[in-house]
């Protein structure tokens, strides 16, 4: 009885039907494509974008070349180099994040005593040439000069789990 | 004016004459299918899109209109590469030899009463004959490449359309024996009388295996493993580029759109309206909207929309088969059916069975 039933089955394309029957509702269904350049999805503050140094407020960098996100850079995309100023204060001389080898793990951001390092939101940018995935310190600084509200905006968001 | 242009054509010699006309007919009857084989591989991407709850290709023109256009630009400005110590002649001959048969096939097509570019007897053995010549242009593809990826294609191309071409053929048989003639006019006004007197009610059997191996003989989805893109790499046509890839792909299209005609006009009854009996026929002599209800081309054309919608949709839903399993559906499953059901339409004919003899 069994096998008839399911050589009716199989005959009738019952199956089929239903199978067709689903694609087709889904035909009529709300479109939840986003047209991207156009309409962007909403995404958290703690996204892990475009590198960036940052100032105080006095307009002095805080990097104070401690040298721990080059030794915590699973990926050895940072190098430093530093020498002390004229007034006695350790700055770095060299700064270079080569987003080439970058793995956007936030750890050099983590790492940071003065949380001069970090990651922005900003993930649209492109290079043309070999060079332009190398940012140094002066590029570094100003991307954080660019974005510094939306920079300690977000810091200040995520205050409370750090 | 008139009678000077009636007087020039009329002292052109009659052979000329009969060409001209011919070549008219021909252009004006390619000139719409090649448009909506154009317009069809857009229609797919968007049903497909749809099914997959995405919008499609939007981004050429309003609504990705020109998207056909951009996609067959680029494919002509390619190179075509012949492959090293391929069979140059055969290999350029392929891709003619497949689309030709589709185009061809169109000449006995009926878009409307004594509307053809060839009103023959045979019609239905020319179509049969034309389908079937197909098969070479994959088989010689598939040959000419010097390519063993290609050759392997070919073959399982072919032994899947040689075997539902038979199914096939069984399936017009039903029609043949329903209709008592071979003439695809003949045909379509056989089924005159409203949509219960169509073909596809008493030749259900023999509608369903005719229009799924319509699916199967096009290489379409889910009886696509000749080219199997998420599996293996193109079949039989991996070492074309350019628009000679391009004449193949529009071939399968073009074949998809033969089919779902064909099914249109030898199943549910070509440009006959479904109105038919369903609304009074007094309905029929109001000026503009009895020609919008009644018989015309536009019926057919809603039809084979209707089918071609079906391809695509088949294609959004479907996994595809398996070989073996192919191979059982066309001998195992749909010969016997056929053959079984020709007995029954014999038996129908002879008693006169319901509303169809």
């Amino acid at each position: 009885m069994n096998t008839v039933t399911n050589y009716f089955k199989s005959l009738l394309l019952i199956e089929l039907f239903k199978g067709l029957a689903l694609t087709g509702k889904y035909i009529f269904a709300k479109k939840i494509t986003v047209q991207y350049p156009d309409e962007k999805t909403p995404y958290s503050p703690r996204f892990r974008g475009l590198h960036a140094l940052r100032r105080y407020p006095n307009g002095e960098e805080r990097c104070i070349a401690c040298k721990l996100c080059e030794a915590v850079c699973p990926a050895l995309a940072i190098t430093i180099e530093a020498e002390p100023r004229t007034d006695g204060s350790r700055r770095t001389t060299r700064y270079d994040i080569d987003l080439a080898k970058c793995i956007f793990c936030g750890f050099c951001e983590e790492s940071c005593p003065v949380d001069s390092i970090v990651e922005t939101r900003v993930y649209e940018y492109h290079a043309e040439q070999r060079g332009d995935l190398l940012m140094t310190k002066e590029k570094l600084l100003a991307v954080g000069d660019k974005f510094e509200q939306q920079i300690a905006a977000d810091r200040a968001m995520d205050a409370r789990f750090r | 004016m008139l009678e000077a242009a009636l007087a020039v054509w009329d002292s052109i010699p009659v052979m000329i004459q009969t060409v001209t006309v011919l070549v008219i007919e021909v252009v004006a009857l390619v000139i719409p299918i090649m448009l909506s084989v154009a317009y069809l591989t857009l229609a797919e991407r968007k049903v497909i899109g749809y099914a997959q709850v995405r919008i499609g290709p939007n981004r050429v023109g309003p609504y990705g209109l020109g998207q056909p256009i951009a996609d067959g630009l680029k494919l002509v400005m390619k190179e075509i590469i012949l492959p090293t110590k391929a069979n140059k002649f055969l290999f350029v001959l392929a891709p003619i030899l497949s689309l030709g048969p589709a185009l061809a096939a169109w000449a006995v097509v009926p878009l409307y009463d004594g509307i053809a570019v060839a009103n023959i007897d045979a019609g239905l053995l020319y179509i049969l004959a034309m389908t079937s010549v197909g098969v070479y242009g994959v088989i010689i593809a598939g040959w000419a490449s010097n390519s063993k990826y290609a050759f392997l294609g070919a073959l399982r191309s072919a032994a899947q359309i040689v075997s539902y071409e038979i199914a096939m053929g069984f399936a017009l048989v039903g029609v043949l024996l329903a209709a008592g003639s071979l003439n695809l006019q003949t045909i379509v006004n056989a089924q005159n009388g409203g949509v219960l007197h169509w073909y596809f009610l008493p030749l259900l059997p023999l509608f369903m295996v005719y229009f799924i191996s319509g699916v199967a003989e096009t290489n379409r989805a889910p009886f696509d493993v000749a080219e199997g893109e998420s599996e293996i790499v193109a079949g039989f046509h991996v070492e074309y580029s350019g628009i000679a890839f391009g004449v193949f792909f529009l071939a399968e299209y073009a074949n998809m759109i033969l089919i779902s005609v064909l099914t249109a006009v030898l199943f549910c009854g070509g440009w006959l309206s479904p109105l038919q009996g369903v609304v009074p026929d007094t309905v029929f002599d109001i000026p503009v909207l009895g020609h919008l209800l009644g018989h015309g081309p536009h019926w057919l054309l809603a039809k084979t929309s209707f089918f071609l919608f079906l391809f695509l949709w088949f294609r959004a839903t479907f996994p595809r088969y398996r070989y073996d399993q192919i191979m059982r559906l066309g001998w195992k499953v749909f010969i016997p059916i056929t053959i079984v059901w020709l007995l029954v339409v014999g038996l129908m004919v002879v008693t006169g069975f319901g509303p169809w003899w």
